[in-house]
């Protein structure tokens, strides 16, 4: 049996075109149960794009998709009732998705989140970090094979970021597929297990962030021993992007 | 979609003071926009000088008229203050206790009876006005104006009265009193009759000729005189006024009152509410996530719309039975009630969906639903003939095209039965409510793709 036929995700040459601009240029991407994998680039690079495609929310114009089991998706804002309380908010997208037993799932997910003592606090008044993990609990309703983080850390300090990688690769421990966009690439190094590398709707990269240092050391070998960032921008650059 | 709903319910719960400002603004627009049009103006308040002395009267040919009643008649439309000399009437002007002031001077009835001679001298009442604000004084202007007309109306008539009796005693003749003295007047009719007799009693000649167009004069001028009467009196008043109606039939004004304030607070409650719930859907990030499988964008509309018309059928159905305390209304028609509430608030609630979905904050639309609801509101009311042929037409097109002026004719022919019919406007809304709808679709396309 082939990679591919047992990846819980296999996107394969996946074109999007805006007008007369390409977004993204014959794009894949392939990922097992519990892998974590880090969409990197710069501005307008295509990672919503990409992540879009993969949840379904955008049609490709080209390529193919498959996916094994359902998808969950956490937009890069997040999308919650800050007047409704943390509970409230569970309860309706559980029963908006048809669960059998909606307050059974919302108590699941309470008690993954760890915001079960703050269940009946209204959205509004919790923290960044705290929204992001109802915006992520959310997501995970559905018992996705394959959970989208469309850059879950934006706007969170440090000791949110920290229990936020917590919470998600925990749930990569659990056998969850996870795939998440960002612009920081030291947490891209950190916490990814596998990094895709887009600008400007190319795939520049595919590897872990060991085999993109080696990358750096061959094309750009003047940045291989600096910082991970600044080896990444010289590997871009190097690119012509 | 009742999880929507419920959703929305919970959240307008959660915010009570937009719950209230919801309900209770439109209310109070509408009860103040109802109780405005309903009631007529107020009596403006007329500061009062009568100069003129109690024992004079008008007189015609050194006759005197009876009173005319002109201070009475004026009192009658003006709430009379009145006051003992011209400066109480200048100091009541100037604090702002009367409108105006009206002073009827002394020699007011001299200058009238000096009409009638070789030296007239024209007949002048004094105005005092507080100038100050431009609305006031053209208002006071007019009022004045008009009370002037009435009482000239009510003199002259009076005057061709007299005059009309007069010609009478000419023509048949009767008795003339005169500084209490009484004078028989033989009259044209009597005088060509006694001629009439003598004629055959002169010999042929030119004596009996002449008598003969004496007699002929005498007979000629009762007869013409005869149509002088009606023409005097016509003087008067030479135009009447015959009302007929020639298209519709009203309801009471205090109905068609109930219908505006019903209509107003049903819209501004649907296209709030509905816009603003839609709105907010993107402004917490929400709307794709909902229509990634778990709800339709159409079933989003509908339960938007319908949340909109729920909340608009309550609030207005609340307020029509508040409004029962002023004027009573015709509860056996309330199946008819609620068919129009039901089809505008469907109306309305799919323009504020079309609205809801052309902008990305809460705010932003609940300013653009303000912005269009007023004024199309306020042109519905602007009745034909106010404004030139073109500016109606336009009126008139604009107003079609939103749904507040079908909704408030539904809602008149609802409350009445002397209004309108209710089919027509059914059918506009219906219109409206597929175009609307068809619209709120395609915005909702641009509201996903952003």
């Amino acid at each position: 049996m082939s990679e591919a036929a047992t990846a819980a995700l296999d996107a394969r040459e996946l074109v999007k075109r805006y007008g007369e601009r390409e977004a993204l240029k014959k794009v894949s991407l392939t990922a097992g149960a519990g892998e974590l994998v880090a969409v990197i680039g710069p501005n307008g690079a295509g990672k919503t794009t990409l992540l879009s495609i993969l949840a379904g929310i955008l049609e490709p114009d080209a390529g193919e998709l498959r996916l094994d089991g359902a998808v969950g998706w956490v937009p890069q804002q997040a999308a919650l009732y800050r007047r409704l309380t943390v509970a409230e908010n569970l309860l309706l997208f559980a029963r908006l998705e048809g669960h059998a037993n909606p307050r059974g799932s919302v108590e699941e997910m309470l008690e993954l989140a760890g915001l079960d003592e703050r269940r009946g606090e209204v959205v509004a008044r919790l923290s960044g970090g705290n929204q992001q993990r109802i915006n992520i609990a959310i997501g995970l309703l559905s018992r996705p094979a394959v959970l989208l983080l469309d850059e879950p850390s934006v706007g969170l300090d440090p000791r949110q970021r920290a229990r936020l990688w917590e919470f998600v690769s925990a749930l990569a421990g659990g056998g969850t597929t996870v795939i998440f966009s960002t612009h920081d690439i030291q947490e891209a190094e950190r916490y990814g297990g596998r990094l895709l590398v887009l600008a400007d709707g190319e795939s520049l990269f595919d590897g872990s962030a060991e085999a993109l240092r080696e990358a750096v050391r061959s094309e750009a070998p003047e940045a291989a021993d600096r910082d991970f960032e600044t080896a990444f921008v010289a590997y871009l650059q190097h690119r012509g992007h | 979609m009742r999880w929507l709903l419920l959703k929305d319910l919970q959240i307008l719960r959660r915010s009570p003071l937009q719950a209230v400002l919801l309900v209770a603004y439109p209310v109070l627009i509408a009860v103040l926009v109802g109780f405005a049009i309903s009631r007529g103006p107020e009596k403006p308040r007329v500061a009062f000088l009568n100069e003129v002395p109690a024992d004079t009267r008008v007189s015609v040919g050194g006759q005197q008229l009876p009173a005319a009643g002109v201070s009475e008649r004026i009192c009658s439309r003006v709430e009379c203050v009145h006051v003992k000399d011209r400066a109480e009437a200048v100091a009541k002007v100037e604090s702002g206790d009367v409108l105006a002031a009206l002073i009827l001077p002394e020699d007011l009835v001299d200058r009238i009876n000096s009409l009638s001679t070789l030296t007239p001298r024209t007949p002048q009442v004094e105005v005092l006005v507080n100038e100050e604000d431009p609305v006031k004084a053209q208002l006071v202007d007019e009022r004045i104006s008009t009370l002037l007309a009435q009482a000239n109306l009510a003199i002259a008539r009076r005057i061709a009265g007299e005059g009309g009796r007069y010609l009478d005693l000419l023509i048949d003749g009767g008795k003339f009193q005169l500084a209490g003295q009484t004078f028989p007047i033989l009259g044209l009719r009597t005088s060509a009759q006694i001629l009439a007799a003598l004629e055959p009693a002169l010999p042929p000649g030119p004596l009996r000729a002449s008598l003969h167009q004496v007699t002929g004069f005498a007979t000629q001028a009762r007869d013409n005189l005869d149509v002088a009467g009606p023409l005097i009196e016509r003087l008067a008043q030479p135009i009447e006024i015959r009302k007929d109606v020639v298209n519709g039939s009203s309801p009471p004004l205090e109905i068609f009152a109930i219908a505006v304030a019903a209509t107003l607070t049903l819209a501004f409650v649907t296209v709030l509410l509905v816009a603003g719930s839609l709105a907010l859907e993107r402004e917490e990030n929400a709307f794709a996530r909902l229509t990634r499988g778990l709800v339709s964008p159409s079933a989003l509309l509908g339960e938007k719309v319908l949340l909109g018309v729920a909340v608009g059928l309550g609030v207005t159905l609340l307020m029509l039975a508040g409004m029962q305390i002023f004027v009573p209304l015709q509860w056996d028609r309330f199946g008819l009630w609620l068919l129009a509430i039901l089809a505008g608030g469907g109306a309305l609630a799919t323009a504020g969906a079309a609205l809801g979905a052309a902008a990305r904050e809460v705010r932003a639309v609940s300013l653009l639903a303000f912005m269009v609801t007023l004024p199309i509101a306020f042109l519905s009311l602007v009745p034909s003939g106010a404004v030139g042929g073109g500016v109606f037409d336009l009126i008139e097109i604009v107003t079609a095209l939103f749904p507040f002026k079908p909704a408030l004719d539904a809602m008149t022919a609802a409350l009445d039965s002397a209004g309108p019919g209710i089919g027509g406007p059914l059918a506009h809304l219906a219109i409206l409510i597929a175009a609307y709808g068809l619209l709120a679709r395609l915005a909702l396309r641009r509201f996903a793709a952003v």
